[in-house]
């Protein structure tokens, strides 16, 4: 018999897979109580650096020409297709769902991102345009990336879930840091280690694990995060949470499941541009 | 070059043809009705501080009965109507403030001190015209990118500021009112008379009594409205600091705002750049309006190559500006709105010199009586000076300098605000190039200060949420819409 080489979870920040620096972990188990893995419970400091790294890569990613981007987003759909087998067995385990239920979320999550990934290069179209002014200037307006923007993902259906909320962001432009749902953390880290090998840049995305009841507010308090999806964190939270984001006036949004282009334009911005026309 | 000024013969525009009222009561429900504070407050002329009228402060009961009435009209009449009727009667209101234009145009420059030059050439046409923009609109939303069956919020509450007052009417009312909402409007303190006036349009216009209901107050009345539990949806303009109240006040409320705030504009002028027209530019950017605006071009960044000659021009251009009676058809400038507001812009100016900047002030007269302030500006400004960080909203530039184009964006970025700025180069790609570096919603590229009904303006960050104008400010005001 062979002993299995088992898995360490770690965070995900700035293209690296760190532990804790507070070398806090917490442990998960199974639906029937079997011992799963050690994910990292991510600090305050973890969260921090996760925004510093996100907030690095942002200039590098916004500037990304948009066919670039969805080339990169279909290469992330590319990897997570060979890496099918090993969502389906974390999904199955954590959420305590049969196979093909673990492994139509998987397909329904990869397919998302195709659907994204042909986004990239169509939202300024379709968003943007030209507009008629009563004068002799040229004016027109595109959606540009927000920033750094902050996804509390969905608790349940980890894979799906948590793509729901991260394609579009990238998608738009943004860099981001993603809280994993707690319960089903595992999917969130493998994801990352897909993005490692998608040549997805550094720093774009940024996965903590943890007890969201804590990481969730330093969050929406961070000074540097400009948009929130607070799709994943108990309604209760609502109030709370947009308090702490009106200290910047952070874009904040929770969404009902929405696959949408407007989900994209929940974390961009509109720029208008004139100039004169003349000889 | 010279600087001396040219003798006008003074060119007054009559007031007679504005026929204020003693007092006014509170437009609710299309009637006009006696405030339940009982209260008046004087609305005056900041140039030579007459008292124009005395207008009401509506209270949290008045607030009811406003938002009763919205709703009202909401569920009985409006949002019933068919769009292409509705559209009918904001096209309606388009023409008759095209009709009254003149005498709109007069009683903004008495009751906030603007010149009548731009109350009639600026404020009441693009008022006008947002109508009539608005107006098309009002049959055509399942084309306009929001889905296939667009709805309002309902009633809508709407804080203006004193900057813009029947502008900014126009910008929170068309819109509401094309998408299908109802609303409540509050002018702000100091310039309330030509949204009174504009109640008489609705009239003229036979509005369905309780679409737009207008209440004047002062900061508890705005307050008031924000926490009034039965509005569907916020649209404010003006500071950051109660934007951000706004946004904490409703957050347990699950009701969205719009939110148009402060700015600190970059007006940013290469080397390459036409001189003479950026000179133009730059005191269009910060005098238009006595800088009384959320977009102004307050920061000047100037190449370091041509920082002396640039500001030699500016000087002598300024020291050419006319400052006085607001209704005269030759003025430039005109009195600061307010008694509060002069002595804020006194406050950041004297921080400047305090800091280390050096001022010069245009060599003009100021009328005696009034709130006045000469065309103003620091050079030898830091990134750290106050006047470089905070909105002064006054007619005072800061001068900073930069030597290549990527130090210039990230100067022009470092604030928390996000509203506007300027580039001036001749270099298209430079223009095309900064337009893309620069974190703001508006971007003016050889020319500053320019609006229409069709273009979207909003800033990025802490100058707010949203957009207004233009396809995309419809989104403010149908739900869901992004």
């Amino acid at each position: 018999m062979r002993l299995d080489v088992m898995k360490t979870y770690k965070l995900y920040i700035g293209g690296a897979f760190p532990r804790s620096e507070s070398g806090r972990s917490y442990e998960l188990k199974d639906k029937k109580g079997n011992f799963i893995a050690n994910p990292a419970l991510a600090s305050r400091k973890d969260l921090r650096d996760a925004v510093v790294a996100a907030r690095g890569a942002f200039s590098g990613w916004s500037h990304a020409t948009a066919f670039n981007r969805g080339q990169i987003l279909y290469r992330i759909a590319e990897m997570l297709e060979g890496r099918s087998s090993q969502f389906i067995a974390e999904i199955s385990a954590l959420e305590g769902v049969g196979e093909a239920a673990a492994k139509k979320q998987v397909q329904s999550a990869i397919d998302l991102w195709v659907w994204y990934a042909g986004w990239c290069d169509k939202i300024s179209a379709s968003a943007g345009g030209t507009n008629p002014i009563a004068g002799p200037y040229y004016n027109f307006t595109i959606p540009e990336p927000l920033g750094v923007v902050g996804i509390i993902a969905e608790e349940r259906e980890s894979l799906l879930g948590l793509t729901r909320g991260l394609a579009p962001v990238i998608a738009g432009g943004n860099t981001t840091v993603l809280i994993a749902s707690e319960s089903a953390p595992l999917p969130a880290i493998t994801l990352a280690e897909v993005l490692a090998t998608s040549d997805l840049p550094h720093g774009v995305v940024n996965v903590l694990t943890g007890k969201r009841s804590e990481l969730i507010s330093w969050l929406a308090g961070h000074m540097e995060v400009d948009g929130l999806d607070i799709s994943g964190a108990q309604k209760t939270l609502d109030g709370e949470l947009k308090r702490l984001g009106s200290e910047n006036l952070k874009r904040i949004h929770r969404f009902n499941m929405d696959v949408s282009p407007a989900r994209m334009l929940s974390f961009m911005e509109y720029k208008t541009v004139w100039h004169p026309i003349g000889i | 070059m010279s600087t001396e000024i040219f003798e006008y013969a003074p060119a007054p525009e009559s007031r007679a043809i504005v026929n204020i009222k003693s007092d006014y009561g509170l437009y609710i429900n299309g009637k006009w009705v006696a405030p339940h504070s009982k209260k008046r407050f004087a609305s005056i002329n900041p140039s030579n501080e007459e008292v124009l009228s005395k207008v009401s402060l509506a209270d949290s009961v008045d607030i009811d009965k406003a938002v009763k009435a919205a709703r009202a009209a909401y569920n009985k009449v409006w949002a019933k109507m068919p769009p292409k009727e509705r559209a009918k009667y904001l096209f309606r209101i388009a023409r008759l403030l095209q009709e009254r234009a003149r005498e709109f145009a007069v009683l903004e420059a008495l009751d906030n001190g603007k010149p009548i030059r731009e109350t009639r050439d600026v404020d009441v046409p693009l008022a006008a015209a947002h109508f009539f923009y608005h107006a098309g609109w009002a049959d055509k939303l399942e084309y306009a990118g929001f889905g296939a069956n667009p709805k309002p919020h309902g009633v809508v509450a709407q804080i203006i500021p004193w900057n813009f007052p029947l502008l900014m009417l126009a910008w929170k009312v068309a819109p509401a009112l094309a998408t299908g909402n109802t609303v409540v409007l509050k002018p702000a303190e100091t310039t309330p008379l030509t949204a009174l006036l504009f109640a008489e349009v609705c009239e003229q216009a036979e509005l369905p009594a309780g679409v737009v209901n207008i209440i004047t107050g002062d900061g508890s009345t705005g307050a008031s409205l924000v926490n009034h539990k039965d509005i569907d949806k916020i649209a404010f303009t003006g500071s950051t600091e109660v934007g951000k109240l706004i946004a904490k006040a409703i957050s347990d409320r699950g009701i969205p705002a719009t939110l148009e705030l402060g700015g600190k504009g970059a007006n940013i002028v290469f080397d390459d750049a036409p001189i003479d027209e950026a000179v133009e530019g730059i005191v269009n950017g910060i005098f238009f309006n006595q800088g009384h605006v959320c977009c102004a071009g307050s920061r000047l960044l100037l190449q370091e190559s041509i920082v002396d000659e640039f500001v030699e021009k500016l000087q002598s251009r300024m020291a050419k500006i006319r400052v006085g009676d607001p209704l005269d058809k030759n003025t430039d400038l005109g009195a600061i709105n307010s008694s509060a507001q002069l002595a804020k812009i006194k406050e950041m100016s004297e921080s400047g010199s305090k800091e280390g900047a050096q001022i010069w002030s245009a060599p003009c007269s100021l009328p005696t009586k009034g709130y006045w302030f000469a065309p103003t500006i620091f050079t030898g400004v830091t990134q750290a000076h106050r006047i470089a960080r905070e909105e002064i909203f006054g007619p005072v530039l800061s001068v900073l300098t930069f030597r290549t184009p990527q130090e210039a964006m990230e100067k022009a970025n470092n604030t928390p605000f996000g509203l506007s700025a300027g580039v001036w180069t001749e270099k298209g790609s430079k223009i095309l190039w900064a337009a893309n570096e620069l974190k703001a919603g508006v971007i003016w590229a050889n020319t500053f200060n320019k609006f229409d009904a069709a273009s979207p303006f909003g800033g990025y960050k802490e100058s707010g949420w949203g957009r207004e104008g233009g396809r995309h400010g419809l989104a403010a005001y149908i739900k869901g819409a992004r």
